[in-house]
């Protein structure tokens, strides 16, 4: 059985299941390229694909840069190098007017003086169509984001749902190849926010258009996007599926920049020992939970200095230790609960164990009623398999 | 006990302040031009008939009104005179303030685009002219463009003209002054209007395909408009009445309203048609006024 989630937990980190996007040229490739603004250097010899279809999220602090790239593929900024290519074309210098790349902006920029119908249409006439092929597409697009009978209102007389969706349809009424989206979703509230991804999910799917969007929640980057690129500082620290990015982080900054985790600091002891009915496992001695062991990474380790890093869902507690008392097939660690944050569907809890550091941990409410619930000042038993460990190098 | 009411006591009375400014300091004052306009001139102390004391009683007050007409305003559209000083104001006006607004707009537009820091020194060279008073800043104009003046030296320096120019006593001057005067009343609401807007909407509107120009034309003029509005009616208003310039600045052939209803006020001592002359002529800057004002409460619930 520890076999079987030992290859679970093994294919989850191979490349193999990371959903590849239609192999050929990408739609979008970004080479290398590089945005200053005086002394400060935005986006650093960033490069990445996109492939057509995708919905792709850049996730990242502010400042990382992640708006600064969006806006240089819209054309508002010109990169100071590398290339931006749109089916294989270079559009690097081409100004935004001229692009096939429309833009959702993060307050929505509708125009004022225009009213909802005019809004959607003033791309297309720009576009030079025909007044009953306007007038076509218009009538499509606000059946699309379902804003029929308001075609008439102002932008000042809708909600701020109803002019999220009039941004979303303006965008969209040129087709364009590539739609790129700033924080589309940031000035909604949470329910209407949540509804909103589903449909922006719904309408990527059904169109088969490409998104990229940015955000900085990365709750939203997770639900609705394929792959996600994180950046920090204007370079990308991971790209990959959601999934990949919780699981399999690739840095210390990544693990703990998308949700919670436990970081625990130590130095290699024994690496890639194989011990029978278990995948390979490799022993880190830390200060401050002992001997933990963790399987093999995939990739083979180049320094001795680690980090064990655990989410705290994957910490379970117990009042007496679980039946193996292998540590090999699960680490335990003893303290005292501390805190206990009861969060609805899960409860989060701070233990503190016999060495001083803190371990987190939260466990899902399964049942509504919980006669056994653990409280704060509780001895308890910390325990996780080393499978659900990712080992990062210090 | 009477509906609750946000305003306190302080709060209603300050709310009453504009009101009674007004009446006490436009309402009444025009009131006593309107009742002069009626009368007739008189070679008296005042100048007019009939005149009334409250202290004689009703019936004084009651023959003293009476005794008014509309000859003066009667007098008025039959003199070529005064429909020519109004036509002349309205016109100079017009042309005033299309000028202000094509010099002004650019002014402000390049304002309204500069870093923040510089668009307070902008602004600041803007109102800068108001220091020195209004007269003198009007005799410099005078100085330069006078038969011996600095514009004409220049000329005569550069070998560009071999005799002075006439630059002075022209409408060429007048023009000058007044858009010189006015720019100010035009730049800053124009400018105000222009710094205030969303400069993703461009964005917005060069992502959707228009040129930088078309942009200009499709999505910031149309928004400009009720800047252009009360920077036009702000130099349209007072330019029709303007006194000063045209009588300093322009040649005496044809006189502007101000002008003219100077001339019967001091000069003809007819404070009866001079009256009359300045009621028509707020009558006709009513019309402007009102639509000034429909813009304005327009913008405030806009907001």
């Amino acid at each position: 059985m520890i076999e079987d989630t030992a290859k679970a937990a093994r294919e989850a980190d191979s490349p193999q299941s990371i959903p590849q996007p239609s192999s050929g040229t990408p739609l979008l490739r970004i080479d290398a390229v590089i945005k200053t603004f005086g002394q400060f250097r935005a986006v650093d010899a960033l490069s990445l694909d996109i492939h057509a279809g995708e919905f792709f999220a850049l996730l990242g602090p502010s400042g990382c840069g992640k708006t600064t790239l969006l806006r240089m593929l819209a054309g508002f900024e010109a990169p100071d190098a590398g290339r931006i290519l749109l089916d294989g074309k270079d559009i690097a210098q081409v100004p935004p007017h001229q692009r096939p790349v429309n833009m959702m902006f993060q307050n929505y920029a509708l125009f004022p003086h225009l009213n909802v119908r005019d809004n959607i249409a003033f791309g297309l006439k720009r576009a030079g169509m025909s007044k009953s092929d306007i007038n076509a597409r218009v009538s499509e697009m606000v059946a699309l984001v379902k804003l029929d009978g308001l075609e008439k209102r102002k932008p000042d007389q809708l909600s701020g749902g109803q002019r999220q969706r009039v941004a979303l349809a303006r965008s969209l009424a040129r087709r364009p190849r590539l739609l790129l989206l700033d924080e589309p979703l940031a000035a909604l509230d949470k329910k209407l926010r949540e509804s909103t991804q589903l449909e922006l999910m719904e309408l990527q799917r059904r169109l088969g258009l490409t998104f990229i969007i940015v955000t900085h929640d990365q709750q939203e980057a997770m639900t609705m996007a394929g792959r996600i690129g994180v950046m920090d500082a204007g370079r990308l620290e991971q790209v990959a599926t959601p999934r990949e990015l919780y699981e399999a982080p690739r840095s210390r900054w990544i693990a703990e920049f998308v949700g919670d985790i436990n970081l625990i600091a130590g130095k290699l002891e024994t690496n890639g020992e194989a011990y029978p009915a278990m995948a390979r496992r490799i022993a880190i001695a830390t200060s401050e939970a002992g001997t933990v062991y963790v399987a093999q990474p995939r990739e083979p380790l180049t320094k001795t200095d680690l980090c064990v890093a655990i989410r705290p869902e994957k910490v379970k507690l117990s009042r007496r230790a679980p039946a193996s008392d292998d540590a090999r097939a699960i680490n335990r660690l003893d303290g005292v609960i501390t805190d206990v944050g009861y969060l609805g569907g899960m409860t989060s809890y701070k233990v503190k164990l016999d060495s001083g550091a803190v371990l987190r941990s939260s466990m899902a409410n399964t049942a509504r009623l919980d006669l056994d619930a653990y409280s704060a000042n509780q001895r308890v038993v910390a325990w996780f398999s080393p499978e659900d460990c990712v080992v990062l190098e210090q | 006990m009477s509906a609750p009411s946000i305003f306190t006591r302080p709060a209603r009375l300050a709310a009453i302040g504009p009101y009674v400014w007004m009446a006490l300091f436009f309402l009444v004052p025009f009131l006593f031009v309107l009742k002069i306009s009626l009368s007739q001139t008189a070679i008296a102390q005042p100048p007019y008939m009939p005149v009334f004391d409250v202290a004689e009683g009703w019936e004084a007050v009651e023959t003293a009104f009476a005794a008014l007409s509309f000859d003066n305003f009667r007098l008025l559209g039959s003199d070529d005179l005064y429909v020519l000083s109004y036509l002349r104001s309205l016109t100079v006006a017009a042309i005033s303030t299309s000028i202000l607004l094509v010099i002004g707009y650019p002014i402000a537009y390049g304002m309204a685009r500069l870093p923040q820091r510089w668009q307070a020194i902008a602004m600041m060279l803007v109102i800068v002219p108001f220091w020195t008073s209004f007269l003198i800043r009007i005799y410099a104009w005078i100085n330069i463009l006078q038969h011996d003046g600095l514009l004409n030296q220049i000329l005569l320096a550069l070998h560009l003209v071999s005799t002075p120019v006439v630059w002075l006593s022209t409408d060429g001057a007048m023009y000058l002054g007044i858009v010189y005067s006015y720019l100010p009343f035009m730049v800053l609401p124009l400018y105000a209007t222009l710094s205030k807007m969303d400069p993703a909407l461009l964005e917005a509107a060069n992502d959707l395909g228009a040129s930088p120009r078309r942009a200009f034309w499709r999505v910031t003029f149309p928004l400009s408009l009720p800047g252009i509005g009360a920077g036009a009616l702000l130099c349209f208003i007072p330019i029709v009445g303007e006194f000063v310039i045209p009588d300093l600045l322009a040649g005496s052939d044809a006189l502007m309203i101000g002008q003219t209803l100077w001339l019967e006020f001091f000069t003809n001592k007819d404070w009866p048609v001079a009256s009359a002359t300045a009621v028509v002529l707020l009558l006709l800057l009513l019309a402007p006024l009102l639509l000034y004002d429909r813009l304005q409460r327009q913008q405030l619930e806009r907001t």
